[in-house]
């Protein structure tokens, strides 16, 4: 029996949840058990706590550290929230993992977080318990780990408020976090902030002391002032911090479209619609097989938004007998406005090349956010394009994606291979969120035309050295090294990598970029004019 | 002719009273304590006349002011309504001195039926059997009744079981009556262990003409009080109730009774006798139910009577009742609670208005209800074919009537119309006094607080500010249930767990088949203190969809959901999300809120202190801080005198409450 697109799609969304329970699960059975007992929530307790209700979390980079020594989601959550109607960067050490110790992954994951925060002007809130860095992999954490505090307090120059809640340790470097920002709540008698400990200062100095004396709420409160509120317990913590956050006023002020968007309609179809098509059927869509292209429009008419009495046309395709293997073209996504680059039919010439740049300056041009949907195979190859100047047109694409200052959003549903990742805006474009579908692969290329590559490869130098090519010996390498970069090609590894700021549900496509798009906007969109040189 | 009546009542009675002047084109004049002045009556009349205060005794019983109030606002004629000082012969006299037309019967008439020593003499002349006991009960003569004799509705009245105990009780019954009447007489009788009330509505031209308007049986009794009344008696002898109909006339004859009045019977179903109980000469808070089966309007027969017309006049030819009209009392009271009146603000009351439903309402969405008078929100009548119908479709508007914001009796009368003791009319003024309150639960509705849950989430996302239309709840990484805490009463709070996300609101076992806003929150609903929010939450448990109407009022985080439901109203109050601990400060330790010196102190160790009396003064940087006691209660601890100095922080008396 066949499985079908959508049994597949299924069952790696299945694999998904089991990955991401494994973070949430945080430091197991046990070690939650006993830090509830302990009258302590876990850092996702606390987030939904800090959050408006109903209102929706943007979890971020949730498979950190897959495939890495350390456990799956680096002893961390990170994730943007709406706190008192304000959006906020927010990330929470889970003190259940290790005492919430930072490893190198906890640290890139903080690093990722806070490009977030500055790149969107979001205040960030830290919820701070964490025994410090992971002393085995100090090597790794030490030196630059101390961009944390310095992004803690330029962000605070940039007027971006940064608040520390402190539920427990937060000492040695740590102590910098709340050190690092503009407000700092502590817990009565759980917090503890100290640059060192009673041990280390009855070495450093012989002097004799305590945890409550060195760094207890209390005194942070009343006699040091490094804690501007004293919280009776995690939940008034809490509070004081959401108090905090409608005091900053940030009240978003909110573009005429957004304007209209947010209007609490009774009329569930304004102000705009939901898509056209049921998001469901975005399981059936997919091939497993990515050999098998892929219509990019019906991916696209099951995110945007639906024709309704301000969205006359659902998608308006640019340049659309041109370039056929890239879509351009512009929509809304809840109520906003996109430009759209998806690729149809996997490799991208050179007529698609110039259309993407073209595309790009337009959307500079009217300060239009820009999404690329991934299924590329990269650029073509072969004498014919090579002469018709594939090199040049590829440039201008990257050229036109890196310079762009329009928003960038990426979501990654297939394949993203060779420079093909670069143009469509892969990770080192910066894009202001990435996420992955579970059915992406990613690579330099193909593991089949990889591995076909390095056989060639070697039968070459086999050849010019004279030697016999030992075809079968080496089919042992290739099938390792096709192994090899299959898996490093899945969206976990990738995810682990800190290579994409998650992998989504295909259906929850539309609401998360819904989430990215309203978090952009808290900075203005202005398109650049400036490209680099241009080799038309 | 009159031609603008003042009606020195309240509330239905007020508005009843004014529907029908409205429609006789008589202007109409309304009084009002203070409390009273945002009620609906008070709007409804042409003109209104404040009497300052609240209490009854500054206010509805002050006969000099309300004639004063009569000539200020230029009315001819008062109208009692029922209570306050409707059976009040001097004032019947005051308005008639006054020049004004008094709309009942003559003052001595009022005074022959208030004593009801002298009503009974009365009637026993007539030849209308009545209610006595001998000159010396024996046991069995048990059991028996004290009576005060100017007491009325239950009040004064003492049950004998005992003849040891006669001697006290009427000790105690005279006291009480003197206290509350001024009037210290009582008077036995025996007592009906299961009598039925039986009373019959009579018009009286004052010439001896006496029209008699059928009976009504008023023997769903609470704490001697009414709350079920129906027109005509049910299983009621043709031959008892003809003899019924003439007792009444021969009684109101016998005083040349003119206008309308009740002579009040108790009837002994076993024996099938009755005894004459009392007549009272006023419209009777139940008269519409006779109103609805013989197509009279008990008012305007008032008025034209009180006019010097016949009770011809009126229209007034009686064929006999016209099918059946039964009517139930909703009260603001609490019948798990000794049936407790309620105040408060009623932030909707809405009662469906269908085909042979009549309401006599005193009260709308927004009113307050006071303590300081009879609780009674409205009276709702249905008039049908039989007795049957009218108690089935009665129990239905009931159920779907939404009150919100007040405990009312709501409950009680719906397991009453639908009791089948009730049904085959096996009735008596005993009939609730051994009433369970498991009678008249419906079975409890798991379900509400997630309706409630869902109704605030929905709530909460109108009022977004950002992200408007993600879904609900919408997780990435979907981690635990959203929590919603509803307080219960003395038990651990009730939780209702529940997910957002694409597909919209889920929990588990049900289907959340709709949640829509809108529709339910009728126009009349609005309500002063805050926005409220109606939600409609359709839950799926079972393949059987039910729709839970809730209308969500309060903070965000800490809201209150009135939820009506198939199963009946509930009233689901959130535990608050964050409480900030200066708020409560149950018992609290009295911190120096700066380093300085401690110039006074106001109280000692032990003294009472309510809440915000000041402590004890602080000096500090030149300027005096005073710090005032956090809650009601005891000093416990008092560590500072005078001079003493103080660190910031430092604890200087604590007040404990008193448990």
């Amino acid at each position: 029996m066949t499985v079908t697109h959508r049994e597949a799609m299924l069952e790696k969304i299945e694999a998904l949840h089991a990955e991401q329970a494994k973070a949430i699960a945080g430091g197991g059975e046990k070690a939650v058990a006993r830090h509830h007992a302990r009258g302590k929530l876990l850092p996702r307790e606390r987030i939904e706590l800090l959050i408006d209700e109903g209102s929706a979390f943007l979890e971020l980079s949730p498979l950190a550290a897959w495939g890495s020594d350390f456990p799956v989601g680096a002893s961390v959550v990170t994730g943007i929230g709406v706190v008192e109607g304000v959006e906020c960067l927010i990330s929470a050490n889970d003190p259940s993992v290790k005492g919430g110790a930072s490893n190198p992954i906890t640290v890139k994951k903080i690093f990722r977080a806070s490009q977030i925060a500055q790149e969107n002007g979001l205040p960030t809130i830290s919820l701070v318990e964490s025994g410090g860095a992971d002393l085995p992999s100090q090597k790794e954490i030490f030196i630059p780990g101390g961009r944390m505090f310095r992004d803690l307090t330029r962000a605070s120059a940039r007027k971006e408020t940064t608040i520390a809640l402190v539920f427990g340790n937060s000492t040695a470097g740590g102590a910098y976090v709340p050190g690092m920002s503009d407000y700092t709540v502590m817990v009565k008698e759980r917090a503890k902030v100290f640059l060192g400990g009673p041990p280390l200062v009855k070495m450093a100095t012989g002097e004799e002391s305590d945890d409550e004396s060195l760094g207890g709420a209390e005194m942070h409160a009343r006699v040091s002032g490094l804690a501007d509120y004293l919280a009776e317990d995690e939940r008034d913590a809490i509070r004081i911090g959401r108090r905090i956050i409608a005091r900053l006023n940030r009240e978003r002020r909110a573009s005429a479209v957004e304007e209209v968007a947010l209007q609490p309609s009774r009329d569930p179809a304004a102000p705009y619609a939901e898509p056209d098509a049921d998001p469901e059927g975005l399981l059936d869509l997919i091939p497993s097989d990515l050999k098998e292209p892929f219509d990019p429009r019906e991916v696209i008419a099951r995110i945007v938004d639906g024709v309704s009495a301000r969205n006359g046309v659902a998608f308006d395709e640019f340049k659309p007998l041109y370039g056929t293997s890239l879509v351009t073209g512009w929509a809304r996504i809840h109520g906003q406005p996109v430009g759209i680059l998806a690729n149809a039919q996997g490799v991208l010439f050179s007529e698609e090349a110039q259309k993407a740049t073209q595309f790009v300056q337009l959307a500079n041009q009217s300060d239009t956010p820009l999404l690329f949907l991934h299924n590329t195979t990269g650029y073509m190859v072969g004498k014919e394009y090579e002469q018709g100047g594939i090199i040049k047109h590829g440039a201008m694409m990257i050229n036109a994606i890196s310079n762009s200052t329009v928003p960038h959003l990426t979501v990654i549903m297939g394949a993203s291979y060779g420079a093909g990742n670069y143009g469509m805006n892969g990770r080192a474009y910066d894009p202001r969120f990435l996420f992955t579908w579970p059915s992406a692969k990613s690579a330099v290329m193909g593991p089949a035309q990889l591995a076909g590559v390095l056989e060639i490869v070697a039968k070459q130098s086999a050849e010019s050295k004279g030697e016999v090519f030992d075809a079968e010996g080496f089919a042992g390498i290739k099938q390792m090294v096709e192994a090899q970069v299959e898996e490093q090609s899945l969206p976990f590894f990738l995810s682990g990598m800190l290579y994409d700021d998650g992998v989504i549900d295909p259906r929850d496509t539309r609401s998360v970029l819904g989430i990215c798009l309203s978090v952009i906007r808290n900075k203005p969109i202005v398109g650049t004019d400036r490209f680099g040189v241009f080799r038309p | 002719m009159i031609n603008r009546l003042l009606v020195a009542n309240r509330t239905e009675i007020a508005s009843r009273v004014f529907r029908t002047c409205r429609r006789l084109g008589i202007e109409t004049v309304a009084i009002h304590s203070d409390a009273d002045a945002g009620l609906p009556y008070v709007a409804e009349a042409d003109t209104a006349v404040r009497l300052p205060g609240n209490t009854p005794g500054e206010t509805y019983l002050r006969a000099d002011l309300v004639i004063e109030a009569a000539q200020k606002a230029g009315a001819d004629a008062i109208h009692p309504g029922y209570g306050f000082l409707s059976e009040n012969a001097d004032f019947a006299r005051a308005v008639v001195d006054a020049g004004l037309t008094w709309v009942g019967p003559d003052p001595s008439s009022i005074t022959s039926m208030g004593s009801k020593i002298g009503a009974k003499e009365l009637m026993k002349a007539a030849g209308v059997p009545i209610l006595e006991a001998p000159e010396s009960p024996t046991e069995t003569d048990l059991p028996l009744l004290v009576k005060a004799s100017a007491g009325g509705g239950g009040r004064g009245m003492r049950i004998v079981r005992a003849l040891a105990d006669l001697e006290g009780e009427i000790g105690k019954a005279r006291e009480e009556a003197a206290s509350a009447f001024g009037d210290g007489t009582v008077f036995v009788e025996p007592y009906v262990e299961r009598g039925r009330h039986v009373e019959v509505q009579v018009v009286g031209d004052g010439a001896g003409d006496v029209l008699v308007l059928g009976e009504r049986d008023c023997s769903i009794q609470r704490r001697h009080q009414k709350v079920v009344e129906e027109a005509p008696a049910p299983a009621l002898p043709q031959a008892t109730r003809e003899a019924l109909h003439e007792a009444a006339r021969a009684a109101a004859a016998a005083i040349d009774y003119r206008g309308a009045g009740t002579v009040e019977f108790l009837y002994d179903e076993d024996a099938d006798r009755f005894f004459f109980l009392e007549m009272n000469t006023r419209l009777q808070v139940e008269h519409p139910v006779t109103e609805l089966v013989h197509g009279v309007d008990l008012v305007e027969m008032q008025l034209v009577v009180a006019e010097g017309g016949s009770t011809n006049g009126a229209g007034s030819t009686d064929g006999g009742p016209d099918g059946h009209a039964i009517e139930v009392r909703l009260y603001a009271e609490d019948p798990a609670h000794d049936y407790q009146p309620q105040s408060g603000r009623l932030t909707t009351f809405e009662i469906p208005d269908e085909p042979g439903v009549r309401v006599d309402r005193g009260f709308v969405s927004g009113s307050e209800v006071s303590t300081f008078y009879d609780a009674m929100l409205a009276k709702v009548m249905v008039h049908a074919a039989t007795r049957e119908q009218a108690c089935r479709q009665l129990a239905g508007v009931l159920r779907r009537t939404r009150i919100h914001g007040l405990v009312t009796n709501r409950d009680q009368l719906v397991a009453i119309l639908t009791d089948p003791a009730f049904l085959r009319a096996e009735v008596s003024t005993a009939f609730l006094n051994d009433w369970d309150g498991s009678r008249q639960a419906r079975p409890a509705d798991g379900d509400v607080p997630l309706a409630a849950a869902l109704a605030i989430a929905e709530t909460q996302r109108l009022a977004r500010t950002v992200q408007g239309r993600i879904p609900v709840a919408f997780r990435n990484v979907p981690s635990q249930p959203q929590r919603t805490e509803f307080e219960a009463a003395g038990e651990e709070p009730v939780v209702a767990e529940w997910w957002g996300g694409r597909d919209g609101y889920a929990a588990a076992g049900v289907r959340v088949t709709g949640v829509s806003t809108g529709s339910t929150n009728g126009a009349g609903s609005t309500n002063g203190a805050g926005s409220t929010n109606g939600v409609s939450v359709t839950l799926e448990r079972d393949g059987v969809a039910t729709t839970y109407d809730c209308v969500v009022s309060d903070l965000p985080g800490r809201e209150t959901v009135d939820v009506d439901a198939p199963s009946g109203y509930r009233r689901l109050v959130r535990v608050p999300r964050f409480l900030d601990p200066s708020e409560q400060v149950a018992s609290g330790s009295l911190l120096a809120p700066m380093p300085g010196s401690v110039v006074k102190v106001l109280v000692e160790q032990g003294q009472q202190v309510a809440l915000g009396d000041p402590v004890l003064v602080l000096e500090a940087m030149k300027m005096q801080h005073t710090v005032s006691a956090p809650t009601d209660g005891v000093v416990t601890r008092l560590d500072v005198e005078p001079g003493a100095q103080v660190a910031a922080g430092e604890v200087m008396a604590v007040v404990e409450e008193e448990a």
